[in-house]
């Protein structure tokens, strides 16, 4: 054990994924129940963290909202990762045409903010949760294009992709034994942190009411609402963004180890 | 070194510049063109609106609706070049004269955020790189923890304990001083939280450069070697982030006048969003394209300035900085 807070932060992501997937484990409440006798309660007995306007119970909501949240942290990844990667992997394999065009279009993607990007996405497309991951996915095309063209290009040049070619084998073996399996782990670690800024910028979204519409519970929609009622419920504001930071602080902990093992670093 | 070359570098990142401008504007062109919806309805007024069909041929002929896309989508340059971004489908306003009324606030925060966190940033790396262990795990975690920190969530946390805690600001509004502090700070943290990091790791790698030991030995105090000597090095890594700090500013800017119902770009583009009002959103969009090349650029001269390693030697092609 030479960091034990990569351990807490894998622990925290673990529960985090179950609480995605099983929320009912972590508490007996209904998330959608509305008790107009118990509004804005503060945190105490029967609502660990209170409740909100329609004396809905604030943890549940929390709890039930783990996996619309980290759906749209790992889903806008995904898409990044997926498109991005391709791009990327032709602009590093292709002739000097392809690559042109690709990272000259990716240069043009680079120059917008990525959540200016995502608004456009919306604009066009409108609001809700899978547009809003949709948004932020494209939105990360560009950068993720660059850096797997960057991965691919040093990888075309090791010496071991030299050995393969010179062993004979075709262009396309070289390229899905030895390449891609090369250049995908450093990528994913980098993505590992990436799902943070993507959760970050889906729940953005969610708060300026663009993303996930009420009343389903999500983090940044709860926060939304939540804003309406600072002066009297501060638990109502303050625990929903707790746990988007909690969630960002570990994959970015759990990344940044994972990143210095991959490079020989001791973490 | 001659003019000449640095001149050749100079006028090559232009036209870099200028083919990034170019394919924004091309790709606002794009999602106007072939977003579904008849354009003459929504500039009339919208989904709701009843317009008679002579009014529709009337806007029709007016914006030149009508012609082939490719003198439509020469037109849209030309007049982007002239400095038209067309007219806002829900104000009836031209969108720059729209952009133009919010900008004042929205440059004032920016600048307000942009200098909190830089010298925040600054601040934290100087006193703590190379420092006893707890300081510099004391400074990596609140690092971490801030960078961490979505601004809407840290704005409501601001709020919470500032405004309706202390009553020591105000919550709302954009007239004075008072009503900037905890936007700017909101907005701030997180950037400088991402700055600290990167600068503290890069402060730490030149103080165990060589030239630093000489410095030392030569009798140097310890604050004189880290200002003088080690800053402007670390401050490399710093500026080749300038577009994320500049993208992070815009985005921020978004959702911390959302937060704080502050006028400004920010505000003007999410009610756009909602009433898609799509002229002034790829306005605004379009328009922090342009700050981010014209940052870029600014910064990359900025590197010749602060690295003479980069200026271009006559016969001798000048080092790439970064992955490109």
């Amino acid at each position: 054990m030479k960091r034990p807070g990569v351990y807490l932060a894998a622990a925290v992501l673990v529960l985090l994924v179950l609480a995605a997937v099983a929320p009912h484990l972590f508490t007996a409440q209904d998330p959608l129940a509305v008790d107009s006798a118990r509004t804005l309660k503060p945190p105490g007995a029967g609502h660990l963290l209170g409740t909100d306007e329609n004396g809905r119970d604030v943890f549940s909501r929390i709890v039930y909202g783990t996996r619309t949240s980290l759906l749209l942290g790992f889903g806008a990844i995904a898409i990044a990762l997926t498109f991005g990667g391709l791009l990327g992997l032709a602009a590093g394999l292709g002739n000097r045409l392809v690559e042109n065009v690709i990272m000259r279009i990716s240069d043009i993607g680079l120059a917008f903010p990525e959540l200016l990007l995502a608004l456009v996405v919306i604009t066009v497309a409108g609001g809700g949760t899978s547009n809003a991951l949709l948004a932020i996915g494209v939105a990360g095309i560009p950068g993720y294009a660059r850096l797997v063209r960057a991965q691919t290009l040093t990888i075309r040049g090791s010496s071991y992709v030299e050995a393969a070619h010179a062993l004979g084998l075709s262009a396309p073996r070289v390229v899905f034994r030895h390449v891609l399996p090369n250049a995908v782990k450093p990528v994913l670690i980098l993505a590992t942190i990436g799902v943070g800024s993507a959760l970050v910028a889906g729940s953005a979204l969610s708060f300026l009411g663009l993303g996930t519409p009420p009343p389903e519970p999500e983090w940044g929609s709860m926060l939304s609402t939540a804003r309406n009622f600072i002066s009297r419920a501060w638990w109502y504001g303050v625990f929903p963004g707790a746990a988007i930071t909690l969630t960002v602080i570990s994959v970015t902990v759990v990344g940044r180890a994972l990143r210095l093992r991959s490079e020989g670093k001791s973490w | 070194m001659t003019i000449t070359s640095i001149l050749r570098l100079v006028g090559w990142r232009l036209l870099a510049g200028v083919g990034v401008l170019w394919g924004a504007a091309t790709l606002t062109f794009l999602v106007l063109h072939f977003t579904p919806g008849d354009p003459a309805q929504a500039i009339v007024g919208g989904e709701n609106a009843a317009p008679t069909p002579e009014v529709i041929a009337q806007v029709t002929a007016e914006y030149g609706l009508d012609q082939p896309w490719y003198l439509q989508y020469l037109d849209h340059l030309w007049r982007i070049v002239r400095g038209d971004l067309g007219t806002s489908y829900r104000l009836h306003t031209p969108v720059t004269q729209a952009i133009g009324e919010q900008a004042a606030a929205t440059v004032e925060l920016a600048l307000a955020a942009a200098v909190i966190g830089l010298a925040l940033a600054l601040a934290v790396a100087v006193a703590t790189a190379k420092r006893r262990r707890w300081i510099r795990g004391l400074a990596a975690g609140s690092e971490l923890v801030v960078a961490s920190t979505p601004t809407f969530w840290l704005g409501i946390v601001l709020l919470t304990v500032f405004s309706f805690g202390l009553r020591l600001f105000p919550a709302t509004g954009s007239h004075g001083l008072a009503s900037l502090v905890l936007p700017a700070l909101a907005l701030a943290l997180p950037i400088a939280g991402v700055l600290g990091h990167v600068l503290r790791e890069a402060l730490e790698e030149v103080l165990d450069e060589p030239f630093i030991v000489s410095a030392r030995t030569r009798g140097l105090a310890d604050l004189t070697v880290r200002l003088r000597h080690a800053l402007r090095h670390a401050l490399m890594p710093l500026v080749t982030m300038t577009g994320y700090w500049v993208g992070a500013l815009l985005g921020g800017a978004v959702i911390t006048e959302t937060l704080f119902t502050r006028q400004g770009i920010g505000r003007l583009l999410i009610s756009a969003v909602n009433a898609k009002d799509l002229p002034v959103v790829l306005g605004v969009v379009l328009l922090s394209a342009w700050i981010y090349v014209l940052v870029n650029l600014v910064v990359d001269l900025l590197y010749l300035a602060i690295d003479p390693r980069l200026r271009p030697v006559a016969g001798v092609r000048p080092v790439a900085k970064g992955v490109s």
